[in-house]
């Protein structure tokens, strides 16, 4: 009778670790475009005021304060998903906070005091434009920059340590013994790290700069639109080779430290060397189907030499794999993909400048800037999916099964089904409410409307500003 | 030691953001009860322009309290995450509606979808602190049990669950009258402050009738804690009935000077007078104490050092957020609107 009760007990753990994962996926997902403005955007507003200020440079002034504005709204979307995941790690994963708690807690609780001096500086930032001296107001917005920065670097090292556990000791299941500094700089942080740092300035970079990429298509291609181009592109486009050498960098770590990731990232089947490198394809029953089939490759980029031997899936028993290999393979070779021609416009744009200095004029040029913010968001995503599907069965890499972690609660098939509808809602808003932002710069308005609204007194008083 | 500095830390940080954060909910409390729209106008303007700046950085303590509850006593926390899951989910969706209704309601364009999201921010925030309420309540009332496997409406649906959450909400309401007040009186603004002297008095009488019939109740939920708060910790209660007193004192006798002080300091003497009684028991319901559960002598001094480095970094940036707020030169980028 006890067996059976205990059986029932881990079969309802069983039941809800996959709707959980969809949730965390669904929130994080969405979570992580704002985090990504949230981290570089004060950064791009920053050099807009600096060069408004430095040149008394109406147009970047104006792109400030504006992009300013829209910033307002997606920190304070931002903080408010972001504490929905501080509320998910308990709600969603109370195995993972049991056990080790004591642990993970340490990085998130120095990103909290980053996510205080961010609101604090965005709150005086945001709302001192009008009262605070000129550079006064320039420099309460440096912190932002800097504790986004910081803030960003602590989140990943939590992550990070969830992929290369190390710096506490474990003693009958319990952490008896944390060293916080190798927790925070763990075996994976030196790459996760500057690799996720840099997606947060390329997403929000090309991102920022693809709205005007289309504003020029459209043939918008005044001083303004071409500055509110050129300030997040070339920021973006610079740190994309920055970006390729790190990742390089990244699954090559990954590699020797995750060898059950990288093989389903690359669809090495088992042990070999001279293994072949995959683009695309579907792996199924041991077989990949429809991929492009490349000799040696993977064993040269691993180890430079074809001769390297990769260690494959047949390295660890069907249960300890990642599922669904497909899609870990694909999303690795959609943000490997993205980020190879992310170097084109980088190439474009230096070639232009310097025949005539100046922005390209050739429509496909902006064609591929437009583009280049929502591939961004894509190679991002992709690259979430890689390392958090990819550590699966892990949530704790070899330490902790996602399934151990989860909650026991019933229900977690509502939340989630609720979580969809409202994020789908918040989304839906948000960009709306950006788009009503840029209409009103359109008509060369700046300023909301006025706050109070409420039951109309009469239907004519009600629609009076 | 340790353990009980870290368990110190986490009652400054809930105090903080039951003092800070109470008081943008309370606003969101009174936007909901200010009427039509030209009656309402005047003190609608005042609470957005008093909570719009500052309410992101208000809300940051509930994570850092999240934060160092996990860290420091990990079991408790999954504990409580687990018994207590349906209301949580119901806070957080009070957070994410309130956030995104507030930020959202400035910047759409029509009056109808303004008053939606006015609306939608107004009656969150009264989703949020009822909620919390009961979650604290499920604790004080000793009904989260340490191996709890699933969350069931007995164990925050009690007597003094409802009592305390209903007691959240009031408490907010009075905080942000009491401060509203304030910032009317900075503003010369006399036809508001009387508004919100008003508003504060019922509030705070409300608040006062709550925490008497929660302590009531406890004496059945909780006969341990009841003994407690009427014995060790029965100082920091009179204390706390004391400033409330002086605060209905000075709002009868139209006085500003000392309200917004008095008030947060009896705010502080309820949540220290729970934490002593408590002590040193972490879940009322199980008999978990602070040291028992207390995550490794590492993490505790690492969480020191951060709570260390928060003051020190923290708290001149928040004094010079409210400082630069007090002397209004933070405003919402809307143009100036007469109040009338």
């Amino acid at each position: 009778m006890l067996g059976l009760l205990h059986v029932t007990g881990v079969l309802a753990a069983v039941r809800e670790v996959v709707p959980a994962r969809a949730q965390m996926a669904t929130t994080l997902g969405f979570h992580i475009i704002l985090a990504c403005f949230g981290i570089a955007l004060p950064t791009i507003v920053l050099i807009a005021e600096y060069i408004g200020l430095k040149r008394s440079d109406e147009v970047a002034m104006t792109l400030a304060r504006r992009w300013s504005q829209a910033m307002g709204v997606l920190v304070a979307v931002g903080a408010v998903t972001g504490t929905v995941l501080s509320f998910e790690m308990g709600l969603l994963w109370p195995g993972l906070m049991r056990r080790y708690g004591s642990v993970i807690g340490l990085p998130f609780a120095l990103e909290g005091i980053f996510f205080f001096l961010e609101a604090i500086f965005t709150g005086i930032y945001l709302y001192g434009w009008r009262r605070l001296s000129a550079w006064a107001h320039f420099w309460s917005g440096i912190p932002i920059a800097i504790s986004g920065i910081f803030g960003a670097i602590s989140v990943i090292a939590a992550n990070s340590w969830m992929n290369q556990p190390g710096g506490f000791t474990l003693k009958g299941g319990r952490v008896v013994a944390v060293d916080p500094v190798k927790v925070f700089f763990n075996r994976a942080s030196w790459y996760e790290m500057p690799h996720m740092l840099i997606a947060a300035y390329l997403v929000a970079g090309f991102g920022l700069a693809s709205i005007y990429a289309v504003g020029f298509l459209r043939g918008r291609r005044d001083r303004y639109h071409r500055l509110g181009f050129a300030i997040p592109f070339v920021l973006a486009a610079a740190l994309t080779p920055v970006e390729f050498f790190v990742g390089d960098t990244a699954a090559r770590a990954i590699a020797s430290d995750q060898p059950v990731k990288f093989a389903t990232m690359e669809y090495v089947t088992h042990t070999t060397r001279h293994a072949p490198e995959y683009l695309g394809g579907v792996y199924m029953n041991g077989h990949v189907y429809a991929g492009i089939r490349i000799p040696d490759l993977d064993s040269l980029l691993v180890g430079f030499s074809t001769h390297t031997k990769v260690i494959g899936l047949d390295s660890v028993p069907p249960a300890d794999r990642p599922p669904v290999p497909w899609l870990i393979h694909l999303a690795f070779d959609v943000m490997a993909g993205l980020g190879s021609l992310s170097l084109i416009p980088l190439l474009w744009l230096l070639l232009a400048w310097w025949r005539r200095r100046s922005l390209p004029r050739h429509r496909w040029f902006w064609l591929l800037a437009a583009a280049a913010g929502p591939a961004a968001v894509v190679a991002m995503e992709a690259g979430w999916i890689v390392t958090e599907v990819g550590r699966q069965p892990w949530v704790v890499y070899r330490l902790l099964t996602t399934a151990q972690a989860a909650t026991t609660n019933g229900g977690v098939i509502d939340t989630l089904t609720a979580v969809i509808v409202l994020y789908a809602v918040l989304g839906v808003a948000t960009v709306i409410i950006l788009r009503v932002l840029a209409r009103r710069w359109h008509q060369g308005e700046d300023h909301a409307v006025a706050v109070p609204y409420g039951p109309p007194n009469t239907p004519a008083a009600g629609e009076a500003r | 030691m340790t353990v009980k500095v870290v368990g110190a830390m986490l009652l400054v940080v809930l105090t903080l953001y039951a003092v800070l954060a109470g008081a943008d909910f309370g606003g969101g409390l009174w936007d909901l009860v200010a009427g039509r729209e030209g009656t309402g106008r005047a003190p609608r303007g005042l609470i957005d322009d008093t909570i719009t700046p500052v309410w992101e950085s208000n809300h940051v303590w509930l994570i850092f309290a999240l934060v160092i509850f996990w860290t420091g006593f990990p079991s408790a926390f999954a504990a409580v995450m687990t018994a207590t899951a349906l209301p949580l989910w119901l806070s957080v969706l009070g957070i994410v509606l309130r956030g995104a209704g507030f930020a959202f309601r400035k910047e759409v364009e029509g009056l109808k979808w303004r008053r939606l999201l006015g609306a939608t921010f107004a009656f969150s925030s009264l989703l949020t602190p009822f909620f919390m309420g009961t979650v604290v309540g499920a604790v004080a009332a000793g009904k989260v049990k340490f191996a709890a496997e699933h969350s069931t409406l007995a164990v925050w649906t009690g007597t003094t669950s409802i009592l305390i959450g209903c007691l959240f909400v009031a408490v907010c309401g009075y905080e942000a009258a009491v401060f509203l007040i304030a910032e009317a009186a900075d503003r010369r603004d006399r036809a508001l402050e009387r508004y919100f002297r008003r508003r504060a008095t019922i509030a705070g009488v409300a608040a006062g009738a709550l925490s008497l019939a929660v302590l009531v109740s406890l004496r059945s939920s909780n006969s341990m804690l009841y003994h407690r708060l009427t014995g060790r910790a029965l100082p920091l209660v009179i204390f706390a009935g004391a400033c409330g007193v002086a605060v209905i004192a000075l709002l009868l006798t139209r006085r500003t000077r000392g309200l917004r002080v008095l008030s947060a300091v009896g705010v502080t003497a309820v949540v220290w007078g729970f934490g002593v009684a408590q002590y040193p028991i972490l879940l009322p319901g199980t008999g978990l104490t602070l040291s028992a559960d207390a995550a490794p002598h590492a993490t505790l001094v690492a969480l020191i050092a951060v709570f260390i480095l928060a003051v020190v970094l923290v708290i001149p940036g928040f004094l010079l957020l409210f400082w630069l707020h007090s002397r209004q030169l933070l405003e919402s980028d809307t143009p100036p609107t007469s109040t009338g």
